[in-house]
């Protein structure tokens, strides 16, 4: 797993390559949080994600809702087949999309 | 990347699966109406599909899923077992076993392969057709049937039911699902697979704070309102895998309101939430809610407080309380739980090792009966009564765990011999053949080791009396021997050894036509005479007897050559015996481990010598009388009896160190008694076996060597070879 970072004006672009899964899930964690702490608005490019579990699932659950606790803006800006068929199993595509 | 363990043990779980239902097909073909076999069958097809569905395995799971459904098919009476029908599970069964094995690598499957596919479906899919043939006729009668069972838990009374069709599940994942390797992806997966899902919400409720969050750790929660024909058990079996680390609550289609109060009460979460969450699936309608909700409070009992089992008594005892439930139905339901907790506590009496770590344990073990050696020795120099004390109890201790460290290593030899039915009745069908396999000693144990190794020159054996052996029925007839040929496996115990005899009552091996063949190549000599056993030995020279199949006698012995270099390898011997129309023996007597023997330790000259202890039958001086005149003769009376010997000083050509007193240490092996004269007895050891290395390889009459407590070197002697040199005298038992 590796995350891409692109800063301007309070607007951070996180894209995501590779597996987010329980094996990465903690250096995960940390990325998406200290880069929520950075930035107001947060945007996360989800294309380049090869493979994502419950693990993954539970990140991206958990950063909307820290994102919607301190009042900033989180957005998924694309998914990938993995990311996507996860969330709609889930039956979450609306709430974190 | 590294094979995955959950995959792994996908993989070890199936393949006892697959030899189960071989056996179970190979038994049910002999008893066809068997209802725990064809159960049995049913349960291992089952447990295959579910676990690789759970894993992910997709081709397995399509697979096995068409068999299953035969099989369920056959369990409810639907399709009757025939010898077509199991010769087409069994091509099922070896279908199955290869797309397991092929569970690891990421290659598409072969052309080849996708046709056989194809073609058992086909063929399983004739199966099916006639059954759905006769489905459509009775289906009038069918769903009426079937009514009933969806709530046959409770009997209704009152008829309260709930309008709601679909099953509903609650699912609360354990914290450690995740870490355990399981990811409720797939499980959800997988039963998206066996119905359809009407509605799934995800409860991220108890997902903590940011900083307290564990992102290994898993808080969801889910409920599932789902639309499928199978029985609850089935729906239940998807969730096996996560039974212990998942909360799982199903409730079938039609349930009465009060389970959904059971459900809300049960679950952590608030029952407003619950209840949305239910009427938003169509599991309640909002009045049956409202219902559900006043009755709430006649409950009490917490989702927290203990294990499923305590709880679901409890409730059971509630409905009998109330009148709800007739006792017997509660009694059956908690019955099965029972069963279903000990089986699982039997499961976890056993753990699976990996070999390597049970290696390495043994290996130290016999580090640690060498330095007790050591300390042993070092005790005997110094004399003092309270270290002599100490040593000795050490000694017993060390030598309680090299026992239990060598048993743990030890498995029944009967794991491998049932896999010879499969080859015994494949062949007997393919060559028109009637042949039985009977087997016995099954449970004489063996080192793990020697067992797998022992497998492949079985395995010849048996294909041997097979094909070459037993003789065709009519051939059989008109020598006026049963129809049925006999195929012989047994193991068994004997002096230090075990003894494995594969033996059938077919042609036999005509002495005349072995003793011409040796002469056309040359092996024997024109006029020379051979002694049974010369000529026996012949048959497992390279090459013999691969050429001109003339008759079913010049078959044999191919590959016999492997066969006897394979168990010489393992420190083992082979023997034939054959007589023409009677049938042919071979037997093998292998050593009960290859890493720590009881010896018995001599001294010759300044050298060491260690004879396995089991072998040994006495000790007797060797009188001076005799000693005299050992130069003219290599045989002295014991008690009356002959026994010849052999001189170890002579043997090994010992110089060192003539003594005055020389003994005589009887042994015996493979059925033969003969003498051993050493100067000195030392008495009982434990060597840690040490092999020799390549160099030593033709070194005869030494099986390997084993060091001593102060760093010497003993040889440990081969003592069937020692014995099959001279000759020896015939035990007779």
């Amino acid at each position: 797993m590796n995350v891409n970072v692109e800063k301007s004006d309070g607007l951070s672009r996180l894209q995501i390559e590779g597996e987010m899964t329980v094996f990465y899930a903690a250096a995960l964690k940390k990325d998406l949080l200290d880069n929520l702490a950075d930035c107001s608005n947060l945007d996360i490019d989800l294309s380049q994600v090869s493979e994502m579990d419950t693990a993954g699932f539970q990140l991206l659950f958990l950063i909307k809702r820290e994102a919607g606790l301190s009042d900033k803006s989180m957005r998924i800006t694309a998914h990938s087949p993995a990311t996507l068929s996860v969330l709609k199993l889930y039956g979450m595509d609306e709430e974190v999309l | 990347m590294a094979l995955d363990p959950v995959i792994q043990t996908f993989i070890t779980e199936s393949t006892e699966l697959l030899q189960e239902m071989e056996n179970a097909l190979l038994e049910l073909e002999n008893s066809p109406d068997d209802k725990d076999i064809i159960n049995a069958l049913f349960r291992t097809a089952h447990t295959i599909k579910g676990s690789a569905g759970v894993v992910g395995v997709e081709h397995v799971e399509r697979f096995t899923h068409a068999v299953e459904n035969i099989l369920e098919n056959v369990r409810q009476g639907k399709i009757k077992i025939t010898n077509d029908l199991i010769e087409l599970l069994l091509n099922c069964h070896d279908h199955i076993a290869k797309l397991v094995e092929m569970a690891t690598s990421d290659e598409p499957l072969s052309e080849d392969f996708k046709s056989t596919e194809d073609d058992l479906q086909k063929q399983l899919h004739v199966y099916l057709d006639a059954v759905s043939d006769r489905r459509i006729k009775t289906q009038t009668k069918e769903p009426v049937a079937r009514e009933p069972e969806f709530d046959s838990e409770l009997n209704t009374s009152s008829g309260k039911t709930v309008k709601n069709k679909n099953w509903h599940i609650s699912l609360r994942f354990g914290r450690d699902v995740m870490r355990n390797g399981m990811d409720p992806v797939s499980f959800i997966n997988y039963l998206s697979r066996m119905g359809e899902i009407i509605s799934l919400t995800t409860l991220t409720d108890t997902i903590p704070s940011a900083e307290e969050m564990d992102p290994e750790s898993c808080y969801l929660g889910f409920e599932i309102d789902f639309k499928s024909d199978f029985d609850k058990q089935t729906i239940e079996d998807v969730f096996e895998f996560v039974r212990e680390d998942c909360k799982i609550c199903i409730l079938p289609p039609r349930s009465r309101i009060e389970r959904y109060v059971h459900l809300i009460n049960n679950l952590p979460e608030s029952p407003l939430h619950l209840g949305d969450i239910l009427i938003k699936g169509g599991a309640l309608t909002p009045s049956e809610l409202d219902e559900a909700l006043q009755m709430q409070d006649v409950e009490t009992v917490s989702f927290d407080d203990g294990q499923t089992e305590e709880h679901t008594r409890k409730i059971g005892e509630i409905f009998v309380d109330e009148g709800m439930v007739h006792p017997p139905v509660v009694d059956a339901a908690l019955e099965k739980q029972k069963e279903q907790k000990e089986a699982s506590s039997r499961e976890s009496k056993t753990i699976r090792v990996d070999t390597v770590k049970l290696d390495q344990l043994v290996n130290l073990v016999g580090e640690l009966v060498i330095a007790n050696a050591n300390i042993n020795q070092n005790a005997q120099r110094i004399h003092d009564g309270g270290l002599d004390e100490s040593t000795s109890a050490l000694t017993r201790l060390v030598e309680d765990i090299r026992e239990r460290a060598m048993q743990v290593r030890m498995v029944p030899v009967g794991n491998i011999f049932n896999r010879f039915q499969r080859v015994v009745r494949d062949i007997s069908r393919s060559s028109n053949k009637d042949i039985e396999l009977i087997v016995s000693g099954g449970e004489t144990e063996l080192d793990r080791n020697l067992v797998e190794k022992i497998n492949d020159p079985l395995m010849h054996l048996v294909r041997n009396a097979a094909d070459h052996g037993i003789e065709y029925p009519e051939e059989r007839i008109t020598k006026g021997k049963p129809r049925k040929g006999v195929i012989r496996l047994n193991a068994f115990n004997d002096t230090g050894s075990i003894a494995i005899e594969v033996s059938d009552d077919g042609g036999g091996v005509d002495h005349n036509k072995i003793t011409n063949k040796a002469l056309d190549r040359g092996m024997v000599r024109p006029g020379q005479v051979l002694s049974e056993k010369e000529m026996y030995n012949l048959m497992f020279e390279p090459g013999f007897s691969t050429a001109e199949k003339i008759t079913n006698v010049s078959g044999r012995g191919v590959g016999m050559d492997v066969v006897k270099r394979n168990i010489e390898a393992l420190r083992g011997t082979v023997d034939v015996e054959s007589h023409e129309d009677s049938g042919t023996t071979v037997s093998i007597r292998l050593p009960l481990t290859l890493a720590i023997i009881d010896g018995f330790m001599v001294g010759v000259g300044a050298s060491f010598y260690i004879i396995p202890l089991d072998m040994v039958i006495e000790c007797v001086d060797l009188a001076e009388a005799d000693r005299r005149v050992t130069d003219k003769r290599n045989y002295f009376n014991l008690r009356g009896e002959v026994l010849p010997y052999v001189r170890l000083r002579t043997l090994f050509r010992e110089n060192g160190g003539k003594t005055d007193y020389e003994s005589i240490v009887v042994v015996q092996a493979t059925g033969r008694r003969i003498g051993l004269v050493v100067d000195e007895l030392h008495g009982e050891v434990q060597a840690v076996i040490k092999s020799l290395g390549g160099i030593f390889k033709h070194v005869e009459k030494v099986s390997s060597a084993t060091i001593r407590g102060d760093g010497t070197v003993a040889l440990i002697l081969d003592i069937p070879k020692i014995v099959e040199s001279m000759g020896g005298v015939e035990i007779k038992v």
